[in-house]
């Protein structure tokens, strides 16, 4: 990020070099010191929260705040449109009524002047709504993906912080557990319990798929816990009498976040695909509900003579996809401490 | 070890002439932060003579080692460097890299800091070396390898023909280093640039390399630039000295007038940093005839010491810390037996005292400021702590007692957690002990903060926002924050320049004269030691080989040991420096038989 970063190789330069702008400050604490009035005008100066560092942090950081404009904007258009859970929404259409094809189910919708028109993402083959379906996809995906990041990141995290910070016989049991995991293939999982699991409905379908993605997180977590555990600062907790509980949660936790941030973006991204990918086997969502994979790959065949059907759902994907991987930045750096410097 | 002077400098030599090696003329060295020319060294000046020793001498950001690096055309990608540098007429500063190449390793050679990082771990050491002798000669792989092993002879490694195909994990600290000054040497470069070669040795063995660089100095009448913050070694090895602070040159003379008359306030103040073995008790290895460690002045001492005790123990005071024959032991891995890194060690700190804990890497004795501080089990023995025995406590029982000692840790950067504000880090032992609401804490860290002179508004910084002193300062005020009756500080200023390490020195003492806590100081530099501590306990390789009083220890030391390592540090006293040198070879040769 700065170029000393870029340096680091070069690492007694970078060292020589920021201690240069450090040595001036040693030099003016005698100065520094405050005299006895001083004092109590300088006492007020608060000790800011954590959280209110970290919040100002995230929100000078543009590229998140676009992040979470455009999946704010996303999560509204996707829930009010065509309503969620019962409560309907502003859209007059149903995903799953066929009508007849209008136009041979060419969008409707014109930018200027700005109109919806009868079916502003035409139809697919059927004569379904295609706006209405690609609403229902977005709620689908966003649910699973958000699900599955969640469900990973609770159970690698507390798996691989538990087998880091204790070693021995926990970490042998636990790493043990994770291997067999990951030497199982997904898809084969999947093929035994997802049908079932998915004609349950979504949110069970999403846990499973969390239940079985932890793994690579769990393996980083636990990596980032041995160096630390090995830092002077947790002997410093321990040597004031933190309790394991206090130093696994205040101390190395947060030196991780970095890490599981970065992860649980990537398997939030990753979700989604796999989720395409099992519908594709038939073993994801099943029709007539419908998610932004399956409708890919519904309409996979469809590029050359209806790309509507292609282009719709890919946009809202890579769109999902980006969001959750800017905030995802803006979130990692926001929990830095040592990041000063606001990114443009 | 002077039988192997065989001759090395086989290659023609070029004629030197009378003009200098290297002359350096307004170098100046920018560095692109944020887009913007940061100055890292300007206007740098100065002339090496064959044969001649010139130290670089300053504290971080002085900017010595960037300048150094600039001769090379080895800046970092962000750097620029401009001004003249001129290597026997041939001028450096814009040289195209190929001819920079071949002067680098040729005529100009550098030995690094760390030599573990500075070896390849998978090539033996003799590899190395013969590596370097071909890549700018051509001499067969039979010759180059004759002339490593001539090389390692050179630079005394005992059984070099053997010693060839060793690896550098199997080389000690200061052979590794050796090695790296073979690998310099082995194209006999003209001008050696040695940055901070002893820095990351044990002193006994920063003797040996520094009086082998001036043994090789003198015979390959080639020249060395020298960049240290040490002035003892400066004192010790430099003909001529070069003071840089803030990028620009201070001062430069020749050694001894530098050392006996500083002219600049900032050279001034730097010298009088520096702590100077013997300024307290008046010298040290004092003249007197020590016969199989039998003085009549030890019995003098014995009999103080046994005076002290029995007053303290008619008076009931509990000691601050007792040790009682504690050993500690690392356990083995698979087929590994276990490392005993504490052997019997017994000793004792009563309260408002400080113990100095002097040794070399290796010698235990983090492990045993460790130990004290519950952080590893003893394998044996007793650790007392107010009279409590803590060494069958479970966790738990232990707690409670973790308000009497606290631990100041040796690299500042290290021990304070990077995400949270200085403000939590100090706040932390009174928040897990005295449950302090909001408010209550927030004075409490305000008044430590005030306690260790750092402004109450870095309560709310990260600890990267801070220089070295200043996270030691909070590294201070955290230990302090519960008023522990013990204090143990493992090399607390080991990391720090000397200007800083002046600065925080004074605050403990005066922290400890205020507070009245007993301190276990542990450190390998007895300077420092004799300026804080009134006992001084000395450790071998887990050993505890001579104890009492500072003035004991450093006058009148009865055990081998303990006169090398005071023989070996360096004082910043070019003419005390040498004398010491004839005393620490007398010393060496007296001590040759009973150490093998």
């Amino acid at each position: 990020m700065t170029p000393h970063d870029k340096n680091r190789d070069d690492s007694r330069a970078s060292v020589e070099l920021s201690e240069m702008t450090l040595q001036s400050q040693d030099t003016d604490i005698s100065t520094a010191r405050p005299t006895r009035d001083q004092t109590d005008r300088i006492r007020t100066t608060e000790a800011k929260s954590q959280g209110r560092l970290i919040r100002e942090r995230f929100f000078r950081h543009k590229g998140a705040l676009a992040g979470i404009a455009l999946l704010v904007l996303i999560f509204i258009l996707a829930f009010s449109s065509i309503g969620f859970a019962g409560l309907p929404g502003w859209w007059n259409k149903e995903y799953d009524v066929l009508a007849p094809r209008f136009n041979e189910g060419r969008p409707t919708l014109t930018l200027w002047p700005f109109s919806l028109g009868e079916h502003p993402f035409g139809q697919d083959v059927l004569g379904r709504d295609y706006f209405a379906l690609t609403m229902r996809g977005t709620q689908t995906s966003l649910i699973i993906a958000f699900i599955v990041g969640l469900v990973a990141m609770v159970i690698g995290t507390t798996v691989g912080a538990l087998a880091g910070y204790f070693r021995g016989w926990t970490e042998a049991f636990l790493m043990r557990i994770t291997d067999v995991v990951i030497t199982i293939p997904t898809v084969v999982i999947a093929a035994a319990v997802a049908g079932i699991v998915a004609k349950a409905g979504i949110i069970p379908f999403a846990v499973f798929l969390g239940v079985v993605t932890w793994t690579g997180l769990a393996r980083l977590v636990r990596g980032e816990f041995l160096s630390l555990r090995e830092k002077e600062f947790v002997e410093s907790a321990k040597s004031v009498g933190a309790s394991s509980f206090r130093i696994i949660f205040r101390h190395i936790l947060p030196n991780t976040v970095g890490v599981i941030i970065v992860s649980t973006t990537l398997a939030i991204s990753g979700a989604i695909l796999l989720e395409t990918a099992l519908s594709y086997l038939g073993l994801g969502v099943v029709a007539p509900d419908t998610s932004l994979g399956k409708a890919i790959n519904d309409n996979r065949s469809a590029l050359t003579v209806r790309p509507w059907l292609f282009l719709w759902p890919g946009a809202f994907i890579i769109g999902i996809a980006l969001a959750v991987n800017f905030i995802g930045d803006g979130l990692r750096d926001a929990f830095d401490p040592k990041q000063t410097r606001v990114k443009q | 070890m002077a039988a192997h002077s065989s001759v090395v400098i086989s290659d023609e030599q070029v004629p030197l002439g009378n003009g200098p090696i290297l002359a350096v003329k307004g170098l100046g060295v920018d560095f692109n932060v944020d887009n913007e020319w940061v100055m890292a060294a300007e206007d740098v000046s100065y002339e090496i003579h064959p044969g001649e020793i010139l130290a670089i001498v300053g504290e971080s950001g002085s900017g010595k080692s960037m300048s150094s690096m600039a001769l090379l055309g080895l800046l970092p990608r962000n750097g620029r460097s401009h001004g003249s540098a001129r290597m026997l007429g041939k001028e450096l500063i814009g040289a195209p890299q190929g001819t920079l190449r071949r002067v680098r390793g040729n005529e100009i050679a550098m030995i690094f800091q760390e030599p573990m990082t500075a070896l390849n771990p998978v090539l033996t050491v003799g590899e190395q070396i013969r590596e370097a002798v071909e890549q700018h000669t051509e001499l067969s792989p039979a010759q180059a390898k004759k002339r490593a092993i001539e090389l390692l002879r050179m630079v005394e490694i005992p059984e070099a023909e053997r010693r060839y195909d060793s690896f550098p994990h199997q080389f000690s600290g200061g052979q590794r280093q050796r090695a790296m000054i073979a690998i310099a040497l082995a194209n006999d470069p003209m001008l050696l640039i040695a940055d901070e070669p002893t820095t990351a040795l044990d002193v006994t063995v920063q003797a040996e390399v520094l009086d082998l660089l001036r043994k090789l100095n003198k015979r390959l009448n080639s020249a060395v630039l020298l960049i240290t913050h040490d002035m003892g070694v400066v004192a010790d090895l430099a003909d001529h000295v070069v003071v840089m602070e803030k990028g620009r040159i201070v001062e430069a003379a020749p050694t001894a007038r530098l050392f006996a008359a500083p002219t600049e306030a900032y050279t001034q103040q730097l010298l009088g940093a520096v702590p100077h073995l013997g300024s307290k008790v008046g010298g040290v290895l004092a003249d007197v005839e020590v016969v199989d460690g039998h003085l009549s002045i030890h019995e003098e001492y014995a009999e103080a010491a046994l005076r002290a005790r029995e007053t303290h123990t008619a008076s009931g005071v509990v000691p601050a810390l007792e040790l009682t024959d504690v050993d500690i032991e690392y356990p083995g891995r698979f087929r590994q037996p276990p490392f005993k890194a504490v052997n019997g060690v017994s000793l004792t700190i009563n309260p408002g005292e400080v113990m100095g804990l002097v040794g070399e890497s290796g010698s235990g004795k983090s492990t045993i400021a460790r130990a004290v501080t519950g952080l590893i089990r003893t394998s044996g023995g007793r650790v007392r702590i107010g009279g409590t025995d803590i060494t069958e406590l479970t966790a738990r029982q232990l707690l409670p007692l973790r308000k009497k000692f606290a631990i100041v840790f040796q690299d500042p950067a290290a021990s304070l957690n990077p995400r949270l504000s200085i403000g939590d880090s100090i706040g932390e032992p009174l928040l897990l002990h005295e449950k302090l609401g909001r408010g209550e804490l927030d004075k409490r860290v305000a008044s430590l903060l005030e306690d260790v002179q750092l402004p109450v508004a870095f309560r709310n910084r990260y600890p990267h926002e801070l220089s070295g002193g200043q996270r030691q300062r909070v590294g201070i005020a955290r230990a302090l924050s519960l008023q522990p009756d013990l204090l143990v500080a493992d090399e607390p200023t080991s990391a720090l320049d000397v200007s800083v390490q002046a600065k925080v020195l004074e605050l403990l003492q005066e922290l400890q004269r205020e507070r009245g806590f007993a301190c276990l100081f542990v450190s390998h530099d007895l300077a420092v030691v004799e300026l804080l501590a009134s006992h001084i306990a000395v450790l071998n390789k887990g050993n505890l080989v001579e104890q009492g009083s500072t003035e004991q220890v450093l006058k009148y030391p009865r055990d081998a040991y303990t006169r090398r390592l005071l023989a070996a540090a360096p004082v910043p006293d070019p003419a005390v420096q040498a004398l010491r040198r004839e005393q620490r070879t007398a010393i060496l040769a007296a001590g040759a038989t009973d150490q093998d």
